[in-house]
């Protein structure tokens, strides 16, 4: 195991893919001379060239598809798009193209290709650079999507996202970039579709992904020493295919749960879920599932707006409380919620 | 995936092609037919890849200009023996019409419900199909648009698998799964029919890079209609393209009519070939209605593109019919009707073999006897192939298979009575 950030975990993981298979190229705005808006692909023009660290012009649409291309014809294109909002402007070839072609055409062509992008909003980007729209492409089926919250998951997942035959969105994060953790030193690939439960707990279900399995993994461990809160984080890892079976397994077990996403409620991944929750662990319910999620309006820039806007822990550990009290469980009447 | 290494190459595939091409000035296609409308570039004084990044004292794009002397195109053509020549334009019109009889019967299916969808045909467009598809070597890739049976035909792909395609039955070039929109057969190296318009000229690009990538000499060639020039993705994919000297030729098939918008209502520059100037890129324009020329003008093209100089050709085509076979065409007046019949194809090239005496009409109308019979054959193996089994509905949402990927029929419940997500 070795202490690393976020970032550093995935550089290595390219770099190691890179050494290890010569169809696994990168693509994408910047990412060469520049070295990456956010220093991912550091270095890695200098190791590997032009040919293999290749920067694109602007134009998301044009060099998404290429890669999808180059994949249909074998290569392994690893795409960086700088952030989540700019994929719009790709979401054509990724949603009717890259999720489309293997299935389209009777299981002829497969699309190895990885697309990795960044969301998160808190950085004061606005409206238009603040988005996690990630739920865009968990819609779709023929897409994959993974949401690493650790250095670790980082490495296991995109191990994994590299070495799949489907094209596989990898949501990373701004705001975990400078995350650290342990990664293991092994090259051992994430199962893609699998949740974890990363703190066990018999209280409540607290269910996350990206930065707000990070989020929830935290205010569990403060409930625990605050109110010796009992609560289980499951991270979903996965937004396509989502595990539904590990959701309901932990609610099964603590009868009521909360959602946490960055994203808008409405129709949003916690909504989904919710719905889950309600089909596959209706008579185990205590308490109607709450989410806590970003307020509907475009991202402002203010940062006393954009503060207000996103999910807090202090949210977070209100819905936990309110949560518990509908349910009836006893709190420790010495918490801070009192 | 069966892609191949060929040719092995001990440089890199760009910096080969750059320096090959640097020197030589891609030459223009002229049609003998259409003289009025032949025109081409060829932007001799092209800077070699190396210096374009730099500023260039004189311009390397220049204002297309109508070609003013033979080309190397109409050399090729001349220089040909015309018995060459001549068994080529009964090749061609044996082709031709078998996609016209082929074309035909597909409409008279749908309107009998036996094909679904959308059904978008190549009548008009026989000369160009057959011309385009004649100047690819059989290991060279093929990206359309949705109007592609008669690409997939000229690609040598069995006439029942396409029409059976058609009907949506497992026997189909694409299993079923597509429909007249999206053919694909990676054997034949037709690597799909796409129906978003635009589409496809990213993925024939990354197509072509990772051909360039491996230093293999393969050709991609991407056709498009004319309304498409207009969007996003083909200039991202042209600049993309130049920029990197990727072995693409691009085709628009300009028949005048997105749909039933006419091409100056909807492109500021009608000539589409100029556009190519835009990205430093080749292009010639090409009448649609000669298939001699069209291949002549696609076989420079192509080897421009394996050279590793992309090129733009525009060739030009009337629609006979409607956008689709549902579309009865009423934005056409009466006139453009009238004069449509000047501009078939097939029928012309008919008058042709018989004016030069290379066929009489009892032999024609013995071939076409013949294409008729076999074109019933074609549809009474599409009728009579299975509907692909509802058991293969999960088959090919993933190539690598993944947990917790859904199953689930629209009636069933998210959980089943074990517990158990499907």
């Amino acid at each position: 195991m070795t202490l690393m950030s976020y970032r550093q975990a995935l550089h290595d993981t390219l770099r190691s893919e890179m050494l290890r298979d010569e169809n696994v190229m990168l693509m994408g705005e910047e990412i060469g001379v520049f070295e990456g808006s956010y220093k991912i692909t550091a270095g890695l023009l200098a190791e590997f060239g032009e040919k293999r660290v290749r920067d694109t012009p602007i134009a998301e649409e044009g060099f998404t598809g290429a890669a999808i291309g180059a994949a249909m014809l074998g290569l392994r294109p690893v795409v960086e798009l700088m952030t989540i909002n700019f994929s719009l402007i790709a979401i054509d070839q990724i949603v009717n193209h890259a999720a489309k072609i293997y299935g389209m055409f009777g299981g002829q062509a497969k699309v190895p290709m990885v697309i990795r992008t960044p969301g998160g909003g808190g950085q004061q980007l606005g409206a238009t650079h603040s988005q996690n729209i990630e739920l865009y492409y968990a819609f779709v089926p023929g897409l994959k999507v993974v949401a690493p919250s650790t250095p670790a998951d980082a490495k296991a997942l995109m191990l994994a996202a590299i070495r799949d035959d489907d094209p596989v969105l990898f949501l990373e994060n701004l705001a975990l970039y400078n995350t650290k953790g342990e990664v293991p030193d092994h090259d051992e690939p994430a199962v893609i579709g699998k949740a974890k439960v990363t703190r066990e707990g018999s209280h409540l279900t607290l269910i996350g992904y990206s930065r707000m399995a990070y989020v929830a993994k935290k205010v569990a461990d403060q409930l625990a020493d605050s109110d010796h809160l009992d609560i289980e984080v499951v991270d979903l890892c996965s937004l396509r295919p989502l595990d539904r079976e590990t959701i309901i397994n932990s609610v099964k077990k603590t009868n009521c749960a909360v959602v946490v996403e960055d994203d808008w409620l409405t129709y949003g991944i916690g909504a989904e879920v919710a719905a889950t929750i309600s089909d596959g662990a209706f008579d185990y319910l205590d308490a109607p599932v709450r989410r806590v999620a970003m307020a509907e309006v475009p991202m402002p820039y203010a940062k006393s707006l954009e503060t207000a806007a996103l999910p807090s822990e202090h949210d977070i550990i209100q819905a936990i409380y309110q949560t518990l009290d509908a349910t009836g469980h006893r709190r420790s009447k010495t918490g801070p919620h009192d | 995936m069966t892609t191949q290494k060929r040719t092995a190459r001990t440089t890199p595939a760009a910096t080969k092609r750059a320096a090959s091409t640097a020197t030589k000035a891609p030459a223009a296609a002229k049609s003998t037919k259409a003289p009025a409308r032949v025109a081409a570039k060829a932007p001799a004084t092209k800077a070699p890849a190396k210096a374009v990044a730099k500023p260039v004292t004189k311009p390397a794009a220049k204002a297309p200009v109508k070609a003013t002397k033979p080309t190397k195109a109409v050399a090729k053509k001349t220089t040909k023996s015309s018995a060459t020549t001549d068994a080529q334009l009964l090749d061609f019109y044996r082709e031709m019409l078998f996609i016209r009889r082929f074309e035909e019967r597909a409409a008279r299916a749908y309107t009998q419900a036996l094909i679904g969808g959308y059904c978008h045909l190549n009548l008009g467009e026989e000369a160009a199909v057959v011309g385009l598809m004649s100047a690819l070597r059989p290991t060279d890739y093929l990206f359309t648009n949705y109007r592609e049976h008669g690409y997939a035909i000229a690609r040598n792909i069995d006439p029942n698998a396409i029409m059976a395609e058609l009907y949506g039955r497992a026997d189909g070039v694409s299993k079923g799964w597509g429909g007249s929109m999206h053919m694909f057969d990676m054997d034949h190296r037709l690597l799909g029919g796409y129906g978003i318009v635009g589409g496809q000229l990213p993925l024939a690009t990354g197509a072509a890079l990772a051909i360039d990538y491996r230093g293999d000499d393969d050709v991609v060639m991407c056709t498009m209609g004319e309304g498409t020039t207009n969007i996003g993705a083909f200039h991202e994919s042209l600049n993309i393209a130049e920029l990197w000297k990727l072995p693409v030729v691009f085709v628009v098939i300009n028949n005048f009519l997105g749909m039933g918008t006419k091409v100056e209502k909807s492109s500021a520059e009608p000539e589409i070939y100029r556009r190519g100037a835009a990205y430093r890129m080749p292009a010639a324009r090409v009448d649609g209605a000669d298939p001699i020329a069209v291949a002549a003008a696609a076989q420079i093209a192509v080897d421009s593109a394996r050279s590793g100089q992309p090129y733009l050709l525009e060739v030009t085509c009337h629609r006979l019919r409607g956008h689709s076979v549902v579309d009865p065409a009423k934005y056409r007046t009466p006139e453009e009707v009238e004069e449509l019949k000047l501009h078939d194809p097939v029928h012309n090239l008919a008058a042709e073999l018989v004016a030069k005496g290379l066929a009489d009409v009892a032999t024609l109308e013995a071939l076409d006897e013949s294409i008729l019979a076999r074109i019933d054959e074609i549809a009474a193996f599409a009728e009579a192939s299975p509907h692909p089994d509802v058991e293969t509905l999960f088959d090919y949402t993933y190539a690598t298979p993944v947990p917790n990927d859904s199953r689930r029929l629209p009636g069933q419940p998210l959980f089943d009575e074990n517990g158990v997500a499907q």
